[in-house]
């Protein structure tokens, strides 16, 4: 409890982008033969530090086979609602689920990133026990308190009932319970996230667990069994009230971005493949007359290669698909950036006309064929993945893990972590920095990165920038 | 002019007081008037936000204080009801001081439901309950002037006197927070909402503590 709102937290984005910069980044760690226990990595981001770029403090789990893939604040800017009336909490906590374990870490983050601790540790039972899902993953502060999603439902294969969201409260971490009261026919989940002041969510679908954990299923994405709908809610009736299928050859929709200012009623959704000709799509959603409509409004082919640059599972195709595994909109809502993570591109596309996006820079590092080096000649293994933006919109930062069994599949080569960072100019354009690239520890892979103060994937906001 | 003859103006003064000190407390709604102005791009949809949020305060006040203008009208038990109430307000500021975590259940209603929410806070934070010691004062005051009526026109007095307390508090209340939405609206900007939002928690309770503390030694000393 504190006496003033965390300096952090910013009434729109407009003051977000205006905040001093980050100076510290958070990318959780996985050990993906599960062989050491997953950690926090603790990143300098502040330019002219001697230890830029480098990883300065790390947070070992005591457990092993946990999985870290997506992590979060206990509180951000959303604390500031006028509905709320109590911004007196501190963004301190980083929440980490284990999505393979089911068990979540709390890690304090004060008096300074250097010093971050574990704080608290939720075990998988208290999970299944309290909200019968299993698998939890993205994380966002709402308006009851820290509401995670999960990708699994009860039992042991997590396909007993359906996945959803949880409440946890953000003060003393207890796990509150399920969010749905009507969930109509929604049945697979992966992201969320909505407008608060238009008290509406949009969650998105990836799988069931036995569609991922143990690698992709070709048969089941072939024949188009992975999630391939978007389902809209009542934020506060937590009812779905609209769902809609963007059609069954859409295979995953992934990551919900909508626009950081309140009184713009649109997003984005990334589709990771289309199965008919292995594009990737980029979806705008938004709402009019009080109906959620949706439409493609930008496409990225695949790209062909010779059988013997491409893994077993692409051989038959004789093309790498762009594999949209993740989207990310600038604070200011201008430019989204799209993550291909199969033929190693990053892409800018400039979005003010959010119905008609235009290409405006794009950065090619990595990928499966490609194999694009980074500038200072280091090879970048994987693609870009896990984007997050600066608040002010500057830096782009990546790194190049999907998930353990994925990236085997994809880059059977292996998939040592890195984290790079692209300066974006101001009217559009991207270019790696140079002197920016982080190694993480040997048989470590990296994936979300969250930045200290808040960032383009984490903060919702109650009043609009104008 | 003698102390007794001051007491009612004081008390005036009081309910008045505690109007402008909700209004400008954030958590009473003042920036739910200046979202409203902002999403809207309107400062019509600033105003009209504020007519809700006073009737909500109005009807809280209502709802706390209309039991006791029928209670006080039971003559003998007087000293009992006074001292009771007070009690009651210094419980209730305690418990704030104890417990200061918000009922959740405050978070379930939707942003479109103005009056309903300002009802809600009015009520869970004890606003309505600061009111009631000032209140019974006041009716002691305008019952010393007329000495033992009927019952019936007693309760008509009380009621009146409800009726006025609760509006002219709500009036002072969506004044001061109706300027101060108005202000950052129009020239002190966003960052003015985050900057000067203090902690008010631990100084609400005490003040819950205070007017029940006072009202109980006025009360055991008449």
């Amino acid at each position: 409890m504190t006496m003033r709102p965390d300096p952090t937290f910013h009434a729109s984005p407009k003051l977000a982008m205006e905040a001093p910069a980050e100076n510290f980044a958070y990318t959780v760690l996985l050990s993906p033969d599960f062989s050491k226990p997953d950690a926090l990595a603790v990143i300098d981001v502040k330019p002219g530090s001697p230890t830029y770029s480098k990883i300065v403090h790390t947070v070992t789990m005591p457990n092993k086979g946990d999985e870290f893939h997506h992590f979060g604040w206990n509180a951000c800017s959303s604390a500031l609602s006028p509905l709320a009336g109590h911004a007196f909490i501190e963004r301190r906590y980083l929440i980490i689920p284990g999505m393979r374990s089911s068990r979540i870490y709390v890690v304090d983050t004060k008096p300074d990133p250097t010093q971050a601790k574990i704080h608290k540790i939720i075990e998988p039972e208290e999970v299944f026990k309290k909200t019968g899902y299993s698998r939890p993953h993205t994380i966002h502060c709402g308006p009851e308190g820290i509401y995670i999603s999960t990708l699994g439902g009860g039992g042991k294969d997590g396909t007993d009932g359906p996945p959803g969201i949880f409440i946890m409260d953000c003060e003393t971490f207890e796990v509150l319970g399920r969010w749905e009261i009507d969930r109509g026919p929604q049945t697979k989940h992966y992201d969320f996230w909505w407008n608060l002041p238009r008290d509406y969510m949009v969650s998105s679908e990836w799988a069931l667990p036995p569609q991922f954990e143990n690698g992709i299923v070709p048969e089941d994405l072939l024949s188009n069994k992975y999630g391939h709908r978007l389902h809209f809610w009542d934020l506060r009736a937590r009812r779905n009230v609209q769902t809609i299928d963007l059609g069954a050859n859409h295979q995953m929709a992934l990551e919900v971005r909508p626009a950081h200012d309140p009184v713009r009623e649109y997003g984005f959704v990334g589709v990771v493949v289309d199965t008919t000709n292995l594009e990737g799509s980029i979806w705008t959603w938004w709402r009019e007359g009080g109906k959620f409509h949706i439409e493609k409004t930008a496409t990225i082919p695949p790209e062909p290669a010779p059988k013997d640059q491409l893994p077993p599972l692409l051989q038959g195709f004789g093309a790498v698909p762009p594999l949209v595994t993740d989207i990310d909109l600038s604070m200011d809502d201008k430019f989204l950036y799209v993550a291909c993570w199969g033929t190693g591109e990053m892409r800018q596309y400039d979005v003010s006309d959010p119905r008609k996006l235009k290409l405006a820079g794009s950065v090619r590092i990595g990928g499966i064929a490609n194999r694009a080096p980074h500038p200072n000649g280091q090879v970048f293994a994987g693609g870009p993945q896990m984007v997050e933006i600066s608040r002010d919109g500057k830096r782009v930062y990546w790194t190049n893990s999907l998930y353990s069994t994925w990236d085997d599949q994809f880059y059977p080569q292996g998939v040592p972590g890195a984290g790079v960072m692209a300066q974006a100019s101001p009217g559009g354009g991207l270019e790696l920095a140079k002197d920016y690239w982080v190694s993480f520890p040997d048989g470590y892979r990296a994936h979300q990165i969250r930045l200290d103060g808040g960032d383009c994937s984490t903060d919702s906001f109650c009043y609009p920038s104008a | 002019m003698s102390a007794v003859d001051w007491t009612p103006a004081w008390l005036w003064l009081a309910v008045i007081a505690s109007g402008l000190y909700h209004g400008i407390n954030p958590g009473m709604g003042w920036p739910l008037a200046v979202s409203a102005g902002l999403m809207q791009r309107s400062s019509r949809a600033l105003v009209a936000a504020l007519g809700p949020l006073a009737i909500g305060h109005l009807l809280a006040m209502l709802l706390v204080i209309l039991p006791f203008a029928l209670l006080v009208a039971l003559v003998e038990w007087q000293r009992a009801i006074r001292i009771g109430a007070s009690l009651l307000v210094i419980s209730f500021g305690i418990y704030r001081l104890v417990d200061r975590r918000h009922p959740r259940a405050l978070a379930r209603i939707r942003p479109t439901q103005l009056a309903f929410w300002s009802f809600a806070v009015a009520i869970a934070h004890g606003a309505a309950l600061m009111l009631v010691p000032i209140y019974l004062g006041l009716c002691r005051g305008a019952e010393a002037d007329k000495g033992h009526e009927a019952a019936g026109a007693l309760i008509d007095a009380n009621l009146t006197m409800a009726v006025l307390v609760s509006v002219v508090h709500a009036g002072a209340m969506v004044a001061a927070g109706g300027c101060l939405a108005w202000l950052v609206y129009r020239y002190l900007g966003l960052k003015f909402l985050s900057r000067s939002w203090f902690n008010l928690d631990a100084i609400w309770a005490a003040s819950l503590v205070l007017v029940g503390a006072v009202a109980l030694a006025l009360g055991l000393a008449g």
